[in-house]
């Protein structure tokens, strides 16, 4: 199985700078393995990228079906990428349905690959088609590749031992081999992991490496594209190690990193929802570094069990999504009465309710920041890239365990499943921050409810002479921890944790502004929209548009001398993934200034586009 | 040499266990009685007081850990079971107790209860039975009788009850017993029993709630009448009960039947099935049948935290102690400039 030498070379080798792909099938064609490999080895090659998979909730959809198309997108280029881009320049479309789902995305003069081999008149049928969208105009604009992909794999694989239906299966892989030969991708990196990955059923690991060489081969072979493009490695990633991090992985990886830190141990209590089960799983597997993991019978009991585990002296954490958030509320008000550090991963997705499992939203912030009852503040921190979620997950550990406090650590959808190169921290640059148990009485006796500059009270392991107490849900005397009922001792208290959590931004930076520190309109974003707002700043910049950005990591509270930089711009527009929950918070902290929301609610992630025009059309009035 | 001996702390006292606070339950309320038997039975155990805690949810009965003077946490209504696991799964070298209500336990945290039995975390529960709400003033509970008048209930239940035993049996508990507040020998041998029952032992307690369901239990857990109308489960004894204890149960295909004491059965609670021991928690439902208190089922099984660090050993001796530089720079790598 050698490439061919000089694969390609009699037809011309274009540079590119970066180029968007679209894989688009059934949810049973593998396209996010397609995508991941296509991303995982366009990473190692050293461009930068960012990915976007959007799939269906349901595992199998009718066949063939648009409910069922599954998507990967990814961008990869040779200068700086902040988004997944907003059209494709490539569509992969392994069905009719896939085909007409995403057609209107495509760039126009696009290339669209499609496999003709899955378009019958059933097919169409299925796709809820009268016409053939190959026959009547639909794909005009566009560059037509016609490729039937069920008979080339069907005839590659002739003489293995796969069923039929196994062969078939391997249609996604003759897909990446093609575009492995397109974008001139080593195919090393795939066949490493099919070995892998297969490693017990080597027949299916050598079938799909033989249609991905038969993509690859095709290329060069049918003369179906007038030239190859190449795009060059990004030359200003900053030097380092680097790895292809998802965001669910990065914020698993932090979690663990910050315990470490804090020279802990994690007890993670969770129960598997839709996009945050990756974190359980990937915890699950880091057993050799004293991570335990409990799938709890329900929501409830996967938060009562890290707090448990909390009392005992653990770092207890709590992975789920906004329904999950909706039922763990009234144990973290317990959270917060018995001040004991807990972090509460939401991964935020559509709602309400069951809403859109598997598409992104940014709809919680208002229900982490105020969603309990009584007064229950809590600090919220939010990540804002896949390789972000790394450092935030410290974050939350350091606030959690430096204030004996919950901490609300949200990401979304988008940057749990989405991919980006992340550059490894160097280890000792990681500062630790170890906490410290309280072992024995201190002069004048042990208060339970004592406080230390941070206003967080003393952590003590039950299994320490010495130091017997109770804690529980009812309020508590100022310094004892007895139950107290007394009027000006609750509101002593009420106030207490409250300080106690406003101090935190004490202890967190002013975020810096991207662009000038004066001017016309300043966007605030929170949360995944970093990357398209980032990308919507340099086009406006290009434009001579005097307009800057500020992101903010901390929500609640938020960082000291925003109203400073606030005052500096003529207005604030926040663009967010929800009704303007954000920019409800900052009106109500800074009234003195023009504060402008931008919700979108589709399930989507903001496009650099929209927010271009958006800012242009406040700028023109 | 002189030989230096270790100075051995004084065996401890029931009033050791006594906490600080005041006790705030209703004159006369079946609570004290347990709450006495609990203190007396921990002096016995030999584990010290800083090695031992307390979890309860919310009612009457989840006060309790706020009178032990050991490590306590009063949570919220129903999860104790829940944060229980937590704290032995983080810590097993805690002896970890569970009080809860027929409410907390079997209503708002039924479902928690059914998994921690079925996990067999190795931890204790008591689950007070008043058949009755009262820390909200008097509402029917998952285990009142139907017809019960109460404050939300005034022409009488229409709920079936269920029995705790027998959702515990259903569950897979590896210890399930019952006893009464006021038989405090009883009590005494049943919560010695589940203390030293290695996993989870669930203790059914008839406890008697003087203001909102009082005498509920009177007629059959009276002394008067008690041994007419119990029969105490010992295992490896006959099934014999009354006042010379000269009835007994023979079990004749599932059914249970009054026989002399001479033809009793011997009462097993390891059998490999837990069908006896759910036949007989349900002796009761047949109004000429008494009502069944002791120990039921006593069987081993494998130990949910032992487990869960077992794995952690295994892993940490294949893979070696997890370090940084191995969780940060791991999968496919490169390096730029």
């Amino acid at each position: 199985m050698s490439q061919p030498k000089n694969p390609g070379s009699e037809l011309p080798l274009q540079q590119q700078e970066e180029v968007v792909i679209r894989f688009a099938g059934d949810s049973g064609d593998g396209m996010q393995i397609t995508g991941n490999q296509f991303t995982l080895t366009s990473a190692i090659i050293g461009n930068d990228l960012a990915t976007f998979p959007d799939f269906p909730a349901e595992i199998r959809a009718p066949a063939g079906t648009r409910p069922g198309v599954s998507g990967f997108q990814v961008r990869f280029g040779s200068a700086d990428i902040h988004t997944p881009g907003d059209q494709p320049d490539v569509l992969v479309a392994m069905n009719p349905a896939a085909l007409i789902v995403n057609i209107n995305d495509l760039k126009p003069g696009g290339v669209v690959v499609v496999n003709t081999g899955q378009f019958s008149d059933s097919d169409l049928k299925k796709a809820n088609l009268a016409k053939n969208p190959l026959k009547d105009g639909t794909l005009a604009a566009y560059r037509v590749i016609e490729i039937d992909i069920n008979k080339r794999v069907t005839d590659a694989l002739k003489g293995t031992p796969l069923s039929s239906k196994e062969i078939q299966r391997c249609k996604n892989f003759y897909t990446l081999g093609l575009m492995y030969w397109l974008y001139s991708r080593p195919l090393e990196a795939t066949t490493k992991w099919l070995d892998e990955k297969f490693a017990k059923r080597p027949e299916l690991a050598q079938a799909n490496k033989l249609a991905m060489q038969a993509g690859y081969n095709a290329g060069d072979i049918h003369e179906m594209f007038q030239g190859r493009f190449e795009v060059a490695p990004c030359e200003t990633l900053p030097p380092g190690t680097y790895r292809n991090i998802m965001g669910n992985d990065a914020l698993a990886i932090g979690l663990v990193t910050g315990a470490k830190l804090a020279n802990l141990q994690i007890f993670l209590g969770s129960y598997p929802i839709t996009p945050a089960s990756g974190i359980l799983e990937t915890l699950a597997s880091y057993k050799n570094h004293g991570v335990i993991t409990f799938q709890a019978e329900d929501e409830i009991a996967a938060i009562c069990s890290a707090l448990g585990a909390a009392y005992a002296g653990h770092l207890g954490i709590t992975s789920t999504s906004g329904p999950g958030m909706a039922l763990k509320s009234e144990a973290m008000g317990l959270a917060v009465s018995i001040e004991l550090p807990l972090v509460i991963v939401d991964i935020q997705r559509g709602g309400p309710s069951t809403g859109l499992p598997t598409k992104t939203e940014q709809a919680d912030l208002l229900q982490a920041i105020f969603g309990r009852n009584s007064e229950a503040p809590i600090p919220v921190i939010a990540a804002s890239m896949p390789s972000d979620a790394f450092e935030t997950a410290i974050e939350a550990v350091r606030i959690a365990t430096t204030y004996m406090t919950p901490v609300i650590l949200l990401s979304d959808g988008y940057i749990a499943n989405g991919a980006e190169p992340w550059r490894l921290p160097k280890i000792e640059d990681l500062k630790p921050f170890p906490k410290s148990f309280m072992t024995s009485a201190p002069e004048g006796g042990f208060l339970p409810y004592a406080r230390d500059q941070h206003l967080a009270r003393p952590w003590v392991k039950p299994g320490t002479p010495g130091l017997e107490h109770r804690v529980g849900g009812l309020e508590k005397a100022h310094l004892t921890g007895h139950i107290s009922y007394e009027p000006e001792n609750h509101e002593f208290m009420v106030r207490m944790r409250n300080n106690k959590v406003m101090g935190v931004r004490e202890s967190i930076p002013t975020p810096n502004v991207f662009g000038d520190s004066t001017g016309d309109l300043l966007i605030v974003g929170w949360g995944s929209t970093r990357g398209a707002i980032t990308s919507a700043v340099e086009k406006l910049h290009a434009k001579r548009r005097r307009v800057s950005s500020l992101h903010l990591r901390h929500v609640w509270p938020l960082p000291k001398g925003l109203d400073k930089i606030f005052g500096c711009f003529q207005s604030i527009l926040v663009p967010e993934m929800n009704m303007g929950q954000m920019a409800r918070v900052l009106r109500s902290e800074y009234p003195q200034h023009n504060i402008i929301s931008y919700p979108k609610v589709q399930g989507l992630p903001f496009r650099t586009t929209e927010l271009v025009a958006k800012v242009e059309s406040l700028l023109e009035k | 040499m002189a030989e230096t001996q270790t100075p051995q702390p004084a065996p401890l006292t029931k009033k050791d266990f006594k906490s600080d606070q005041e006790v705030r339950w209703c004159p006369g309320c079946g609570d004290y009685a347990i709450l006495n038997s609990v203190q007396a039975l921990m002096a016995t155990l030999g584990i010290p007081r800083h090695q031992i805690c307390f979890v309860s949810g919310i009612g009457c009965s989840s006060r309790f850990p706020y009178y032990m003077n050991t490590y306590g946490f009063h949570s919220i209504h129903g999860r104790a079971p829940a944060i229980a696991t937590g704290i032995k799964t983080a810590n097993p070298e805690l002896s970890v107790w569970l009080v809860t209500g027929d409410g907390d336990g079997l209503s708002i945290g039924g479902n928690h209860m059914a998994h921690i039995l079925r996990r067999n975390v190795d931890l204790k529960i008591l689950l007070f039975n008043n058949e009755i709400y009262g820390l909200t003033k008097g509402q029917y509970s998952p285990t009142s009788p139907i017809g019960l008048k109460t404050k939300s209930t005034p022409m009488g239940s229409v709920d079936r009850p269920f029995d705790p035993l027998s959702f515990a049996l259903g569950c897979g508990a590896t210890f399930v017993a019952r006893t009464i507040d006021s038989h405090l020998k009883h009590m005494e041998q049943i919560l010695s029993a589940a203390a030293h029952h290695k996993g989870t032992a669930f203790v059914e307690i008839y406890q008697n709630c003087v203001i909102f369901n009082d005498a509920c239990f009177e007629n059959f857990a009276e002394k008067g009448v008690r041994d007419e109308h119990t029969i105490d489960l010992k295992p490896g004894h006959p099934m014999v009960f009354g006042k010379g204890l000269d009835k007994g149960i023979k079990i004749e295909g599932w059914e249970p039947k009054i026989v002399p004491a001479a033809q009793a059965d011997t009462w097993k609670s390891d059998t490999h099935s837990p069908g006896p021991a759910f036949v007989m928690s349900t002796l009761h439902h047949d109004p000429a049948m008494p009502r069944p208190i002791g120990i039921l089922r006593d069987v081993k099984a494998p130990i949910f935290e032992e487990a869960v660090h077992e794995q952690i050993r295994a892993a940490r001796s294949k893979r070696g102690e997890g370090t940084l530089k191995e969780l940060i720079y791991s999968g496919e790598t490169w390096s730029v400039g």
